[in-house]
């Protein structure tokens, strides 16, 4: 018995001087950066302030600050400082077919959690929430949905704001003439040139638009809130090792206030490239999940009546 | 790779809506058939116009269709769609302006059908051209000789031999109308591939979505192209213009 002991020991030494015997114990996306030694983040090119490019083209933003931590906790716990970190740009097309197939491992943009995508990926517990509400110029007295009533309404497509307003209840009687941008700024243009007399979309997304746009005081944000979306970085589904260690470093993020201190400085503060400030402050909803951290899918936030 | 298949993805009603995912296909499918159609008509006859008076003894005709033509092949085809639907109507007097932008019916589907048939029409133009001035000059002067004006002599003697040297790049040219149709997704026409980023993003399920989308936008081609051989054959005239088979 005492050599069993002794050997025990001796295996303990030796695992703790050449750590390679405990990639034995690990699996799925650890397994896979400890045995190639890269770790590759999805990243997005313009969803501010979340995730996007600065002016040297170097990923930035709330949710990049977020997954830098992700990727420290992953080179603490592999013992792998020189872990190599890869940069994968992504878009709301490609993002979850990346993930799913092992080109992506963790993606850190601005997806948003529902049970169509968990049958696909997992997310970490929920880092930020987005109201989907609409954009109207402050000219045009529009303040509530039922004012839109056969008036030109815009949205991008590949998005589902348009089904949202359907089934909201004021907007059940409406005829929406709903028109389509092929991105967030394209369908901005439609309410800029007046193609379009409100835009639907995240509110989050709304702010930065206006604020970047050519003259941010003609614009404001108004509306019932037709959705709330939980919106959290995205890990391969059926890897409850990477995404344990995901909602951990998070969740201690969330405990420490340095979520809130992050929160602050991409949503309170001058940010690059412009040094516009978001001004959006956090929502009651986003303070409740600091408070009680969950993974639970957009779906649980909008119960139908 | 880690894919949940769904194969009755199809048939699966949308979330708050009583239409399948198969029934927005099926409406796109409708308006890329209409698009495209649409434009090739307009395109065809500007085409021939355009390309036969590329070829007339006027020169300052010929050159202001050459300019036509270069205008519309020199331009990508998306920032055309662009400048149709973003930068034209900011030209308009301030009433009509607002009409075009607000009130005016299916602008969307209209402006890609004007868009997508002008630039195919610059290139059928250059089809028809070469057409054309491939035909021996002797038959030209023979038409001519026949008592034939200039008109007569191109639409009896050049322009049927013309017609039946270009049909198989013909054919190709109306298969890339259904094919370039795509595009107008961009101005928010409800075409198929609008659609199917659509449901994509609705579903989650995007091999099963962009697989059918090939399939249709396929058949769509294959069934042009299996036309347009029929009418090859139907026209072909033996010892006419190059040895039939």
């Amino acid at each position: 018995m005492k050599s069993f002991y002794r050997l025990l020991l001796s295996l303990l030494a030796v695992s703790l001087v050449a750590n390679t015997v405990f990639a034995e114990d690990l699996t799925g996306t650890l397994k896979k950066v400890k045995e190639t030694g890269t770790l590759t983040m999805g990243i997005r090119e313009s969803s501010y302030p979340l995730s996007y490019l600065d002016d040297k083209q170097q990923p930035i933003g709330y949710h990049i600050d977020v997954c830098n931590k992700i990727v420290a906790a992953v080179k603490d716990q592999l013992k792998m400082p020189g872990l190599k970190i890869q940069q994968q740009p992504v878009t709301s097309q490609n993002r979850i077919p990346l993930v799913s197939n092992g080109t992506v491992d963790l993606e850190c943009g601005s997806t948003t959690n529902n049970e169509a995508r968990q049958k696909q990926v997992s997310f970490a517990v929920t880092t930020f929430v987005t109201n989907v509400r609409m954009a109207v110029k402050k000219a045009s007295g529009i303040t509530s949905l039922d004012q839109l009533n056969g008036k030109p309404v815009a949205t991008t497509s590949g998005t589902t704001s348009v089904q949202l307003m359907r089934s909201h209840e004021k907007g059940k009687h409406i005829n929406f003439k709903e028109v389509y941008g092929k991105d967030h700024a394209d369908a901005f243009l439609l309410l800029e040139t007046d193609r379009a007399v409100a835009f639907v979309m995240d509110d989050n997304l709304l702010a930065g638009l206006i604020a970047t746009s050519k003259k941010p005081s003609d614009y404001a944000l108004v509306g019932e809130v037709l959705n709330v979306e939980p919106i959290a970085v995205m890990v391969r589904k059926d890897d409850a090792q990477f995404k344990k260690l995901a909602d951990d470093t998070i969740k201690g993020m969330m405990k420490s206030g340095e979520l809130n201190r992050l929160y602050a400085k991409w949503f309170m503060s001058p940010i690059p490239p412009k040094n516009v400030n978001m001004n959006f402050p956090m929502s009651e909803k986003l303070k409740d999940l600091i408070k009680n951290p969950s993974d639970a899918p957009a779906e649980a936030y909008n119960q139908k009546k | 790779m880690n894919y949940h298949w769904n194969w009755g993805i199809y048939l699966e009603q949308i979330k708050g809506g009583e239409e399948t995912y198969l029934s927005w296909l099926i409406t796109g499918l409708g308006w890329t058939v209409s698009v495209s159609l649409c434009s090739w008509i307009i395109a065809l006859l500007l085409g021939f116009l355009i390309g036969t008076l590329r070829t007339a003894p006027t020169r300052w005709v010929a050159r202001l269709c050459t300019a036509y033509v270069e205008l519309f092949r020199n331009i990508p085809l998306l920032v055309q769609m662009f400048l149709w639907f973003f930068v034209v109507p900011e030209f308009l007097p301030r009433g009509l302006s607002m009409w075009v932008k607000q009130d005016m019916p299916a602008k969307e589907f209209f402006t890609a059908t004007v868009c997508l048939g002008l630039f195919t029409s610059a290139r059928i133009a250059e089809q028809v051209r070469a057409g054309i001035q491939s035909l021996p000059g002797g038959q030209r002067h023979a038409g001519l000789a026949m008592g034939f004006t200039l008109p007569q002599t191109y639409r009896y003697v050049l322009l049927p031999m013309a017609f039946r040297i270009i049909l198989p790049p013909l054919t190709s040219e109306f298969m890339n109308v259904f094919k370039n149709s795509s595009v107008a997704f961009a101005i928010g026409v409800l075409e198929l591939t609008f659609q199917a980023r659509q449901m994509q993003e609705d579903s989650e399920q995007g091999i099963e979505t962009y697989l059918a989308v090939t399939l249709l936008y396929f058949i769509c081609a294959y069934i042009t192209h299996r036309g347009m051989t029929w009418i090859e054959k139907r026209m072909r005239v033996p010892g006419y213009i190059a040895a039939a088979k």
